[in-house]
């Protein structure tokens, strides 16, 4: 029985790969159509003047040269950098430890990952109107309750802008990837536990010898989406500060929208963008490199 | 689901040692509490329940009684002013725009992504099927935003601009990436020999996929759901850049316009924004085990 159904199952699936092919054209159409062909369009637009309204003109390197050579652009560059940094190392240790914590098995498991989870459902617009509320310097937590340290103008000075900026962030999301190492550590085999206090490792030594290192694709994953997500952070500035005060929280997305839009050089604008996709294709391969091919083969390792 | 195979052997290894010594069963949180664990996490909870239900409170104080009162107190005097406010400032209008938007990009990109992952997962050996999948994972690491500015040009040849539509087919192309690999995850798990014996029986392709792998990975399309119901309710990139007129508007850009109109006036402002948000945790009340299992599922392979 088992014999015969291995020998028929390759001919036949490779038969029917070619006829369900047509499965996959409705999403094939989408995709194309509003991912990949707007992905070439982008790059094919950084070469062309354009105000968004009239004629497209080809501007050959012009905007190639008027961008590279603005001082804006590594501003924007290091902003970008910055908040990427610093919101992964904000991030990170506390997702890890989080996660490791709600692993457990615990009482109060359930109920803490469903009050960790509702920031993620706040739209970034909502939460930037809330933070800009509650932060208000004459109206705000730190004047209502009177702590004079808390009463700051904190989006209208640049450090504590971008301070900010970073701390939303990561209000929002470390309760995301809270979770996503809750998974990584479940899937973690007990037996490696048992094996280690059978040798008498201790809690810290556990986690620094089983659990890091075992979570190792898990911070992978959880770094590539924490890197592209700020690289590409713009709705929670842009209400936040609109890139303020002055341009010390203009993060390059941020940029691209104000030449684009605002501005109305979508040519130049369009080199941002390109420059974007190519600075975060660099950071995931990066990591992906450093993870490794194939995640799943950690898993069947351990176990 | 996915983790069955990871699953077992730790049950195994549960019931052995449980055998021995029933109270010391190697757990990490189990015998001793992680105070540094715990503590984090309760830090953080404070953290972020505190502006939550700052929000909350406000929101039922009247504009005078803001600039007053302890801002933490619960109102003295409670009001639906702003409620009332916000309502009648056409928030019934972005509401509906918004579940309009949401309905009509996420029913598409399940439909589309679970045929896809259907195929992906099914015709295996397909060369053309293989690359149609390192396509999308690619996709993954393609930001909407820096693709925005073409998009916003089609958008305006195909005649779509200022229109719902036009918040629609971008925001399906872009769901479909994490749809189609959290989908090819779970449905291959279903294990072969179901598929084989109902192809005996005589079904096809499509009567497979409908009645087998439907059913037994709704878990997963559940998860696919909320999520991109989620990102597309909470977008903003969208609306802001191919709509105009503010009978077009969804909620968050309705927001950010509220704020900038009523800035003086914080109790109605943080009324919008519990009103916009409400919906969302409605949904998340209703599928909060499948999205967060699903999550971590599909993020931790």
């Amino acid at each position: 029985m088992s014999a015969v159904t291995t020998t028929a199952r390759p001919a036949s699936s490779a038969g029917r790969g070619g006829s369900l092919g047509w499965m996959t054209v409705p999403a094939l159409v989408f995709f194309l159509g509003f991912a990949v062909v707007p992905l070439f369009g982008v790059l094919a637009l950084s070469f062309a003047q354009w105000d968004g309204l009239g004629e497209i003109r080809l501007a050959g390197f012009g905007n190639w040269g008027a961008i590279l050579t603005d001082p804006g652009l590594p501003h924007a560059l290091w902003v970008t950098f910055l908040v990427m940094a610093v919101s992964w190392a904000v991030q990170t240790p506390a997702s890890i430890l989080m996660g490791t914590f709600l692993a457990g098995h615990h009482r109060y498991r359930a109920v803490l990952s469903v009050l960790f989870f509702i920031p993620l459902l706040l739209s970034s617009a909502a939460l930037a109107i809330m933070f800009k509320a509650l932060l208000d310097p004459n109206f705000g937590l730190g004047a209502g309750l009177g702590i004079p340290i808390l009463v700051q103008d904190w989006l209208g000075e640049p450090v504590l802008a971008f301070g900010v900026v970073v701390f939303v962030v990561s209000w929002q999301y470390i309760p995301f990837h809270a979770l996503i190492y809750q998974g990584g550590v479940r899937q973690i085999p007990r037996s490696m536990y048992e094996a280690a206090e059978l040798d008498g490792a201790g809690r810290v030594r556990r986690f620094f010898s089983i659990t890091l290192p075992q979570l190792k694709y898990t911070v992978i994953t959880s770094s590539t989406l924490m890197v592209v997500g700020s690289l590409t952070l713009f709705d929670l500035i842009w209400v936040l500060t609109e890139g303020g005060p002055g341009d010390a929280t203009r993060a390059l997305a941020v940029d691209m929208y104000q030449r684009g839009f605002r501005a109305n050089l979508m040519g130049p604008a369009s080199v941002i963008a390109v420059i974007l996709v190519l600075f975060g294709l660099a950071l995931s391969l990066l990591l992906r490199r450093l993870g490794g091919r194939d995640s799943s083969h950690s898993q069947l390792e351990g176990a | 689901m996915t983790t069955v195979p990871t699953r077992a052997p730790q049950r195994a290894a549960e019931t052995v040692s449980q055998g021995g010594h029933r109270r010391r069963k190697p757990r990490r949180t189990g015998e001793r509490p992680n105070w540094l664990a715990g503590l984090t996490s309760v830090f953080w909870l404070v953290i972020v329940m505190v502006p939550i239900y700052w929000i909350v409170i406000t929101s039922f104080k009247s504009q005078s009684r803001y600039y007053l009162e302890n801002p933490f107190a619960p109102p003295s005097e409670p009001t639906l002013a702003n409620y009332r406010m916000v309502i009648e400032a056409d928030f019934i209008q972005y509401f509906i725009n918004s579940v309009i938007t949401t309905v009509g990009a996420v029913v598409p990109t399940v439909l589309v992504s679970f045929m896809a992952a259907y195929a992906i997962v099914r015709g295996g050996r397909s060369r053309l099927l293989r690359w149609t999948n390192s396509l999308f994972l690619m996709g993954l690491a393609i930001p909407l935003q820096a693709t925005i500015i073409p998009v916003f040009l089609i958008i305006v040849q195909l005649g779509l601009y200022d229109s719902l539509v036009a918040l629609m087919l971008p925001s399906i192309a872009f769901a479909i990436p994490l749809s189609v690999l959290v989908l090819t995850n779970f449905i291959r798990d279903v294990p072969k020999e179901l598929f084989d014996s109902m192809r005996i029986d005589g079904a096809t392709e499509l009567g497979m996929l409908w009645r087998l792998a439907f059913p037994l990975t709704r878990p997963a399309v559940v998860t696919v759901t909320i999520y991109n119901a989620l990102q597309i309710w909470n977008g903003f990139l969208l609306p802001l850049v191919l709509t105009q007129s503010p009978e077009r508007r969804t909620l968050p850009l309705a927001l950010a316009s509220f704020q900038g109109q009523y800035s003086i006036n914080v109790p109605a402002v943080l009324a919008s924004v519990v009103l916009t948000t409400l919906p969302i945790l409605l949904l998340y009340a209703v599928g909060r085990r499948q999205l967060l299992s699903g999550l971590t599922v599909g993020f931790g392979k």
